[in-house]
């Protein structure tokens, strides 16, 4: 790691103030992707604003089928919150998935969607669910939120503050794991809320997260893994790595989209 | 059997420090005046060296100097060389080409050091390594063994044509081609035996120290073998003669082969200690770890089996290319040829073999011995062998098997290996019995009913430790005699401290080596110390690989053992003015059988201290020595069974039952014998299901140079193994020991391939048997 100043931020206001003075500085909540790439110089910021002290970005609220989730609240509180389980279990259970209890521990939903992994799981949630991303600025639909992989429409300094949704119906989440890295090769979240079906995909996509629009048209006819099985999931715009060919991950698709409707259905 | 004595379970007595982290690694080791190393590598996998320029870096903040290769040469420090002789069938000796510990003119691999920056921090020693300006001439790559050999390929050294180190045979090949042409039935096969990064717990680490008042050199390293550290430092790298330098390999967070050879860093943590004035650590980062710790297998092999028409073996042919990397590594030649041929016999009588072996240099880290070493890839490609003949044939695996045993004993193979004991049905039916082999075909219908496909493997392996005796050895070739030494004291109040050659980097020898002192000499465990890992306390050793620190390591104690005994018989019969022969160890004591005189064991052992009351003549003290050749090697053998189930839309599969029945001769402590077995499945299941090292073909660079891209087992991708064993206890050697470090390693990959082929109905399957392969394997399978 190079050396880099740090600070601790006791506010949002306070944050965004400490990045404006930093020279090249960055936000750090869980600080999962950004302090290993730190570790191995493949990202050397010269200050660190440490968000992961300010009260105002932490805590789910839930209100009948409204749910806001601070931006600082970890996976861990997102798996285990018995109101959003009651509203949207998929979304804590899609939590329960990412990392380990040390990663889910330490990283929060703000920082995982402010990153825009292509192979993060909330990507993916945030798209199904038709979240809005809560920011000291503005408020952003997800649709227009993840630009490309790790890319957001987040202006240099923008914090996000809270996601919001509208819990759906039913919902459910499925992810085929990496094999070394753990991370999503393909993970599907399908909801099907008041708007209609959702279905988005993260791990799979060369330009990340995205959403199934044949599969929503679809399972909006009939919610039913049985409604997906004509679906071809073409190989274009599919990752390629040494994992996992395009071919395999459009496969992957199908088949944990086919698993995500089972488990919102059970 | 005693609670803390041979065959007891006795808890380990080196895990209280490991599991609290209070143990001693290279690099919680601190000496005054102490700095930090960084070595700066190469990023390309070929290259030349225009010019190094080493100005800006020296000028950084902290920087104590910057060294490169050409300093190293003018002092006169060596180049690493391979420590066993390999002659290609033509007579001609191997084509070694040079390795300097820092590359001068040219680079060969990503990783290839090149300079060494040491600085106050470890910190400032990368700042400045990153100011180190290379100039490089990129020159094409060639990563893949066979097309090495091509035409039109990079050449990486002058000394090696084609980049062949060696063309090398074994066996009669004019009698297996008569073989051959008798055959009613021939099965040929392509196998891959794939690359793996070995991934110690603990990284590579080098502390070297120069005393310039003694002009004494102390290397802490991470070694298996610090004794042959010393050697090879002193005979072949010229750092210092044996007597002015100590090698301390304190704990050692795991070795599996990687830690036995004497790679660059330590040599020149060594030197640059000399040259700035101040002793200097080197730690591996993770990275480094993926790139330069000698890699193991990437073997390509065709092989062809002749039948009769009752499906008995009348030959085997065996064609492999063996990629060694772009350098030799200290037993590189060793790993392809004597211990990987030698064992193409397998469980089988087979009378006739050829095995032709081209070792080939390519632009990839060097290969070398890993857990195994050659006896994988002979036991994978045997017993795959095994298994899609008896498929093909329609006869059951275990009967094909059964059809071609060794059942008696002593068996000469056709390729130098003398089998000495074994009983090869008892492990296959005991592995059967309890894997309930017959109850699997409803088992795979259940499966079936739930959209899985099941399937059932087994795997018949044997494989040879102890490598010995050394007079054989060095007539193949051999640098090195592989026996082993021991040193007994017995100090004035009794205590016991056992110098031993062997080293323990994970392999509780503390715990069992004191069981066998204990029960020998009937003094309780805790009052027995193992020493070990430092040339300046143990006078000289072979350390530890092979899984031969039972079989030969604890034979030298033995034989101390032995003469410490007959020395305390004699003083205690002094003593009590009785018969030697008459002398009993029991309980603490010596007595006079039959009577109730009797002595102390510290008693006695004082008495040899005081030397008041010693026989006429006899020396004063207790401490013996003594070196142990072994007269064969050991022939660990065993049957593993494997069975799966797939997941027919993704691929992936589970490991839902391992089944070991293994034969280790004689068992010391069967809790870290299971351990081992544990172990060692593990990393065959590693590597046949998750683990492949992968270079990128046209650039050369490791694609897998962490874990976010080479895949480790987790606990959760193994099952709860059952075990059991069989033994038959080793002819060779005086406690009957055979050896199970490396027997989980060898036996399980052929049984998990041989397991998810008969699920998904297909042999065109290449370890790691990753879920995309398993599905494309699948998707193939079908569309024909």
């Amino acid at each position: 790691m190079y050396s880099v100043s740090y600070h601790r931020a006791s506010s949002v206001a306070d944050a965004a103030k400490l990045i404006k003075k930093a020279g090249d500085g960055k936000y750090v909540s869980g600080g999962m992707t950004l302090i290993p790439a730190m570790k191995l110089r493949l990202a050397a910021p010269t200050d660190l604003v440490d968000l992961r002290h300010v009260p105002e970005l932490k805590g789910i609220k839930v209100s009948g089928k409204a749910v806001t989730i601070g931006a600082g609240t970890t996976h861990a509180e997102v798996a285990a919150n018995e109101k959003l389980k009651a509203v949207c279990p998929a979304l804590s259970h899609l939590a329960s998935m990412i990392g380990d209890p040390h990663v889910r521990h330490m990283g929060t939903i703000g920082g995982s969607i402010a990153n825009n992994d292509p192979a993060a799981d909330y990507p993916a949630a945030m798209l199904a669910l038709g979240a809005t991303i809560v920011t000291n600025k503005r408020e952003i639909a997800a649709e227009k939120f993840f630009t490309g992989l790790f890319e957001t429409a987040l202006k240099d300094g923008e914090i996000v503050t809270a996601v919001r949704f509208t819990a759906p119906a039913r919902a459910g989440y499925e992810k085929f794991r990496n094999p070394a890295s753990r991370y999503a090769m393909t993970g599907v979240f399908v909801a099907k809320g008041r708007d209609g079906v959702r279905v988005a995909v993260t791990g799979a996509g060369d330009d990340g997260v995205f959403r199934a629009r044949d599969m929503e048209a679809a399972l909006a006819k009939r919610f039913d893994a049985a409604a997906l099985d004509g679906i071809k999931v073409s190989p274009a715009n599919m990752m390629s790595d040494i994992h996992a060919s395009a071919e395999y991950r459009a496969n992957l698709v199908a088949v944990m989209a086919r698993r995500a409707v089972a488990r919102a259905n059970q | 059997m005693g609670i803390e004595g041979v065959g007891a379970r006795v808890a380990r007595k080196e895990d209280k420090r490991f599991i609290t982290g209070a143990g001693r690694y290279v690099d919680d080791m601190v000496v005054p005046g102490m700095k930090h190393a960084v070595f700066v590598r190469s990023p390309h996998a070929h290259a030349e060296i225009r010019k190094i320029d080493v100005a800006a870096a020296r000028a950084m903040p902290g920087v104590i100097d910057v060294l490169v290769g050409r300093q190293l040469k003018a002092d006169g420090i060596g180049n690493l060389i391979c420590g066993w002789m390999i002659h290609s069938k033509d007579g001609s000796p191997m084509k070694m080409g040079a390795w300097s510990p820092l590359a001068v003119d040219r680079v060969r691999y990503v990783g290839d050091a090149i300079a060494i920056v040491v600085a106050e921090t470890k910190g400032q020693a990368r700042d400045a390594a990153e100011a180190v300006e290379v100039t490089y001439k990129e020159l094409k790559a060639v990563t893949d063994a066979s097309k090495a050999m091509g035409r039109g390929a990079p050449q990486l050294h002058p000394e090696a044509p084609n980049n062949l180190i060696f063309d090398w045979d074994l066996g009669n090949a004019a009698e297996t081609d008569a073989a051959f042409g008798k055959a009613a039935h021939v099965v040929e096969m392509d196998v891959i035996n794939n690359r793996l990064v070995p991934n110690a717990m603990e990284p590579r680490a080098a502390l070297g120290h120069y005393d310039k008042a003694e002009d004494h050199y102390t290397c802490w390293t991470t070694s298996q073998n610090p004794h042959v550290a010393r050697l090879v430092m002193s005979a072949f790298y010229n750092v210092a003669p044996e007597n002015k330098l100590r090698v301390i390999a304190p704990d050692v967070g795991g070795g599996f082969g990687s830690k036995i050879y004497i790679y660059p860093e330590e040599i020149v943590c060594l030197w640059a200690s000399k040259k700035t004035g101040v002793p200097v650590k080197w730690v591996a980062d993770r990275t480094e770890s993926f790139m330069t710790d000698a890699h193991g297998r990437d073997h390509h092999t065709h092989a062809a089996m002749a039948f009769d028409k009752d499906y008995r073996i009348l030959g085997f042919k065996v064609e492999t290319k063996a990629n060694l990397g772009a350098y030799m590594s200290l037993f590189s030649s060793a790993t392809p040829t004597y211990l990987y041929a030698t064992l193409l016999s397998g469980q089988y009588d087979i009378p006739a073999i050829h095995a032709n072996v081209k070792a080939i240099y390519t632009n990839t880290a060097p290969v070398d011995a890993y857990r195994g070493a050659g006896r994988p890839e002979a036991a994978f490609l045997i017993e795959r062998m095994m298994e899609v003949s008896a498929r093909r044939f329609g006869i059951s695996p275990a009967e094909l098997r059964r059809r071609n045993f060794i059942t008696s004993f002593p068996h000469q193979t056709p390729v130098i290996m003398n089998y000495d004991a074994g009983d090869f049905a008892a492990s296959l039916d005991a592995a059967m019995k309890a894997a309930d082999y017959a109850g699997f075909a409803r088992r795979r219908d259940e499966a079936k009913r739930r959209g899985r496909l099941r399937g059932i493997g087994m795997s018949c392996y044997i494989e040879a430790c102890g490598i010995a005796p050394s007079a054989a050895v060095g007539s193949l070739g051999a640098g090195v005699g592989l026996w082993e030494s021991a040193e007994v004291r017995v100090n004035a109040v009794g205590t016991i401290e056992v110098l031993t050659g062997s080293h323990s980097h994970g392999q509780g020898h503390e715990t069992t080596f004191a069981q066998l002192v204990s029960q020998r000499l009937s003094v309780p465990l805790d009052s027995i110390s193992i020493v070990h890992g430092d040339t300046d306390k143990v006078q000289m050793g072979m350390g530890t690989y092979g899984s031969r620190s039972g079989a030969v390591g604890m034979s030298a104690i033995v034989k101390a053992l032995d003469k410490v005994e007959a020395k305390a018989r004699k003083i205690a019969a002094h003593l009590m003015e009785a018969d030697e022969a008459d002398i009993v160890i029991e309980n603490g004591e010596l007595k006079v059988a039959g009577t109730d005189k009797k002595v102390p064991w510290f008693q006695m052992a004082l008495a040899a201290y005081t030397a008041h009351n010693l026989p006429a003549g006899m020396e004063p003290g207790l401490k013996e020595t003594a070196f142990y050749d072994p007269s064969n090697f050991t022939f660990p053998a065993g049957c593993y069974v494997c069975e799966v189930e797939v997941d027919p839309d993704t691929g992936h599969t589970d490991i839902v039952q391992f089944v070991a029945a293994d034969d280790f001769g004689n068992i010391i402590n069967p809790m870290i014998v299971e351990g081992q077995v544990h172990g060692g499945v593990t990393q065959g299941i590693g590597q046949a299901l998750l683990e492949g090292a992968s270079y990128d073909e046209s650039s050369g660079q490791l694609v897998t140079a962490s874990y976010m891209d080479y895949t480790m087992p987790r606990a959760g991708d193994v099952p709860s193994y059952r075990l059991s064993t069989s033994n038959t206890p080793a002819p060779s050697n005086p406690l009957g020991i055979k050896g199970c470090g490396e027997a989980g390693a060898i036996g399980s990959p052929p049984a998990v391939i041989n397991a998810i082929t008969d699920a998904i109905g297909t042999e065109e399957l290449t370890m790691p048997a990753t879920p995309q392969k398993v599905w494309a394997a699948l998707k193939a399978a079908t569309r024909h």
